[in-house]
């Protein structure tokens, strides 16, 4: 055992009675990126948890460099050599950078906290991995991407062995992907053992020497990239082969529905002057960098976001959809991109979530709510969706990511809407779940109704969308015909208007 | 292209200067107030008077450095003023004047001055390391946890308050020593104003110069964060509760001799007038975020209104009136910073 610089041989472990990880196996050698890979609820956070010491595992052991250990709490693990980079941002917003960075192991001189240490370690930490911020910005000053920088360059500040990191892009910028993949190339060349967790293929190809999937808390297999194919790892990951990643496109797009001219809003980030028409039937996709405007877009178009001019016009009407609430009225349904923020509500149980956006619907003339037909509604719902659960009593938050999303789709579609806008609609699903997702797409395209799909992933954009709107830095910077659009095209659409709003701002 | 990076500049200017009278609209609103007082009673501004508000704000800003930390946590503090009392009647059955006929303890010696003020902080300490227990172990909201400890410290504090030799009346005839301590002056200035200035350094320095101070701001602005970070919460949480329960106790000490007496209802709320001085101060109630500077100024605003509207002799209940509507505009501005506009 002693070849391999991280051993985790047989780890279980169950939350009240639910069998999360079963037996599980994984083997880091030093310098090395060893890619962990499965469908949401395989386990892989969990396992990572237990590593860290947040959790407890029921049975099984890790060894470091053939001793085994077993941390009981993250201070412990970091002491060791091991840090991570978590999926959710842990941090103190209100507080700075170097703050952030050394928390939990402030340097002191005497009683007090040395800070001139504290930010000349920061610049130099700064300095090494390219990151160019002033040390003492509080971090509810930088963007999403920037924190995650910071959060990297703090994992990789402790005197690491082994790093975990857990789905470290998910915001960032195509250039902060590749400054964090030469941070990952120094790492190994120093000996560090890298445990990199992500969704996105291209990136595990890319960076990983091994790959190891797990299946619904089971321990699949272990493989060098190398001789390892894309098809491979999602007949792993899945447990058999996906014919496509993409159900056939059978909708076909009528008149203009909905217009939008000149729609700009009110309050950093602001979205600027975008026109675009959408038809019925049609699925229009809406790509763009992170920051570039889309999930303000249709905030914009939902009213959550305040306009200060344009209009929307539905069959050549307009309409204000000045709030949320106008916009139900008027048929438009919006599943918001953070599910576990906006989306659910995580302990109310799935007839809950399933009703509360037409809730209106379910009153009898007396003004009360009448169970029975909520239930009903309900029970379409997850049979029509085929959720899973056992039963529609059960909170939604002990649910899988996919079938959370099955559910608020079913939500917005028990308000019979027109125009559907779906932010990130597949984020954070496993494979098999996105197919069925995107099939719902097409099915409602398909039955008269008007999608738009934000999306970051752009084969998934691809793969379903009749058109696609480009967004880039807050302004519309061309709509493609999606048969015709190459990747290229987009990415060049996207990044449009990066230096030159840059320069607005300044 | 320069046309409108130009428009967009201005507006920006305005739309910066109407952030900066929101974000300050409290101290404008406050300074109205304050200048109103002076043009209806000119004779406010007096040394006297600037020597009186400050020597009132001494101890409430103790008392708002104890709950400021607990706010700071994202917590609140509802035993502040038992703990306050509490502290002050120990204090005073401690340190009676050997000749006053009705002593707690009839045959207490002079004790030195000191030894009540440890006895004083420990016992507060010890009932606010509870609450931090409570909140930190059990997860239980400290409005809930404290308001246990208020409900709890007062049957605690009247049982010991009506044990002394003369029965629950209330205790006075301090020890000269004591008195002249704490309501004193050194130099012109007052004792108590000397105290508070010596605690607001101490307390500036633990709150931004040390790990515990850091910690503090971390837990409050994102505990797990610095859990995942190696930070003990628990004991993080336990400290700031002793902070406050020494802070309390020292509180209690001086509180007694500023009054001249004390009784089992001395200090009742007081938590609410050191919250509000907090909040008005801008430590917010959602956690990680306020100021020392923030909790000197929070409590001299009050202090000078509230002293200012007596010195005018405005009616009382109408003082009332104008403090309540203050507290809220101060947290719903204070909201208004924080709440990102769509």
């Amino acid at each position: 055992m002693q070849e391999y610089l991280l051993s985790i041989r047989g780890v279980s472990k169950s939350f009240s009675g639910v069998r999360v990880l079963n037996d599980v196996h994984l083997d880091v050698r030093a310098g090395t990126v060893h890619s962990l890979m499965g469908e949401n609820g395989a386990g892989k956070s969990t396992l990572m948890k237990c590593l860290f010491g947040i959790y407890r595992q029921d049975a099984g052991e890790f060894y470091l460099a053939g001793k085994p250990f077993n941390f009981t709490d993250p201070k412990h693990a970091l002491e060791n050599g091991v840090s991570m980079v978590h999926q959710e941002l842990n941090q103190v917003v209100q507080r700075t950078i170097s703050d952030n960075i050394w928390l939990g192991r402030y340097p002191t001189k005497g009683p007090f906290i040395d800070e001139r240490k504290m930010r000349a370690d920061t610049l130099a930490l700064f300095h090494r991995i390219n990151i160019h911020l002033d040390p003492d910005t509080p971090l509810s000053r930088l963007s999403v991407s920037q924190r995650q920088m910071v959060e990297i360059a703090k994992a990789i500040s402790y005197d690491v062995k082994i790093i975990v990191l857990d789905e470290p892009t998910s915001s960032l910028t195509d250039n902060e992907v590749n400054t964090l993949f030469d941070i990952i190339g120094v790492l190994k060349k120093q000996g560090v053992g890298v445990i990199y967790i992500s969704h996105k293929m291209d990136e595990i190809f890319r960076i990983s020497d091994y790959v190891t999937v797990l299946r619904d808390g089971n321990y699949v297999g272990t493989e060098h990239v190398e001789g390892l194919t894309m098809d491979k790892v999602v007949n792993m990951m899945v447990g058999r082969d996906l014919e496509d990643r993409f159900p056939p496109k059978t909708n076909v797009p009528g008149d203009v529905h909905m217009s939008v001219r000149g729609l700009t809003t009110k309050y950093p980030p602001v979205v600027h002057d975008v026109s675009f028409d959408l038809r019925r039937g049609e699925i229009l996709g809406v790509a763009g960098l992170v920051g570039a405007g889309r999930t303000e877009l249709m905030e914009a178009l939902f009213g959550v976001r305040t306009k200060v001019s344009g209009e929307i016009l539905i069959d050549g009407k307009p309409i204000a959809n000045a709030s949320p609430n106008r916009s139900i009225r008027n048929s438009f349904a919006y599943l918001t991109e953070e599910r576990r923020e906006t989306g659910i509500y995580p302990l109310a149980d799935i007839t809950f979530n399933s009703t509360i956006a037409n809730i209106e619907a379910y009153r009898n003339r007396a003004g009360f709510l009448v169970n029975s037909k909520m239930e009903k509604d309900t029970d379409t719902q997850v049979k029509a969706m085929r959720i899973k659960t056992p039963s529609k009593r059960e909170p939604i938050r002990s649910l899988s990511g996919g079938n959370q999303q099955k559910v608020i789709i079913g939500r917005w579609l028990l308000t019979n809407p027109d125009v559907l806008l779906l932010d990130e609609p597949t984020r954070g699903i496993d494979v098999g779940a996105k197919y069925e997702i995107y099939q719902l797409i097409i099915n409602l395209a398909n039955s008269g109704k008007s999608v738009i799909v934000v999306s970051s992933e752009m084969p998934e954009l691809i793969g379903i969308t009749n058109r696609i709107l480009v967004m880039s830095n807050g302004y519309m910077a061309g709509i493609v015909d999606t048969d015709t659009a190459t990747q290229t095209d987009i990415f060049n659409l996207a990044t449009k208007y990066l230096n030159n709003s840059r320069e607005a701002e300044v | 292209m320069s046309g409108t990076a130009t428009r967009r500049l201005s507006s920006m200017t305005k739309e910066q200067w109407k952030e900066l009278l929101v974000k300050n609209a409290i101290y404008i609103v406050i300074f109205m107030i304050i200048m109103f007082i002076i043009i209806s009673e000119p004779s406010f501004l007096s040394a006297n008077v600037f020597r009186n508000i400050l020597t009132q704000s001494a101890v409430r800003l103790i008392l708002a450095f104890g709950v400021g930390g607990i706010i700071i946590l994202q917590g609140t503090d509802l035993s502040l003023g038992r703990s306050v009392g509490f502290a002050a009647v120990i204090t005073g059955s401690l340190l009676q004047r050997a000749d006053y006929a009705s002593r707690f303890y009839p045959d207490m010696p002079a004790l030195p001055l000191v030894v009540p003020l440890l006895i004083a902080c420990a016992v507060s300490a010890f009932f606010s390391a509870i609450n931090g227990w409570v909140v930190a172990k059990f997860k239980i909201h400290p409005f809930l946890a404290t308001l246990g400890m208020m409900i709890t410290l007062y049957g605690v504090l009247s049982i010991y308050f009506a044990s002394g030799a003369p029965g629950p009346q209330p205790i006075g005839g301090f020890d000269t020593r004591y008195t002249d301590f704490v309501i004193g002056s050194t130099l012109g200035i007052p004792n108590l104003v000397i105290y508070a200035a010596i605690i607001s350094v101490i307390v500036w320095v633990l709150w931004n110069k040390t790990t515990f101070g850091k910690n503090l701001y971390a837990v409050g602005g994102n505990p797990e964060a610095a859990k995942v970070s190696g930070v003990n919460v628990s004991k993080t949480i336990i400290l700031v509760y002793v902070m406050a329960g020494i802070l309390y106790g020292i509180g209690g000490y001086l509180e007694a001799a500023r009054i001249g007496s004390a009784n089992n209802g001395t200090g009742y709320g007081y938590e609410l007038d050191a919250i509000a001085a907090c909040v008005v101060g801008g430590i917010s109630f959602s956690g990680g975020i306020g100021k020392v500077s923030g909790a000197v100024a929070g409590v001299l605003m009050f202090t000078v209104i509230s002293y200012g509207m007596t010195f005018i002799g405005m009616d009382q209940y109408f003082q009332y009136i104008i403090k309540g509507v203050i507290i809220v505009a101060a947290v719903a501005l204070d909201a208004k910073k924080y709440i990102k506009k769509t």
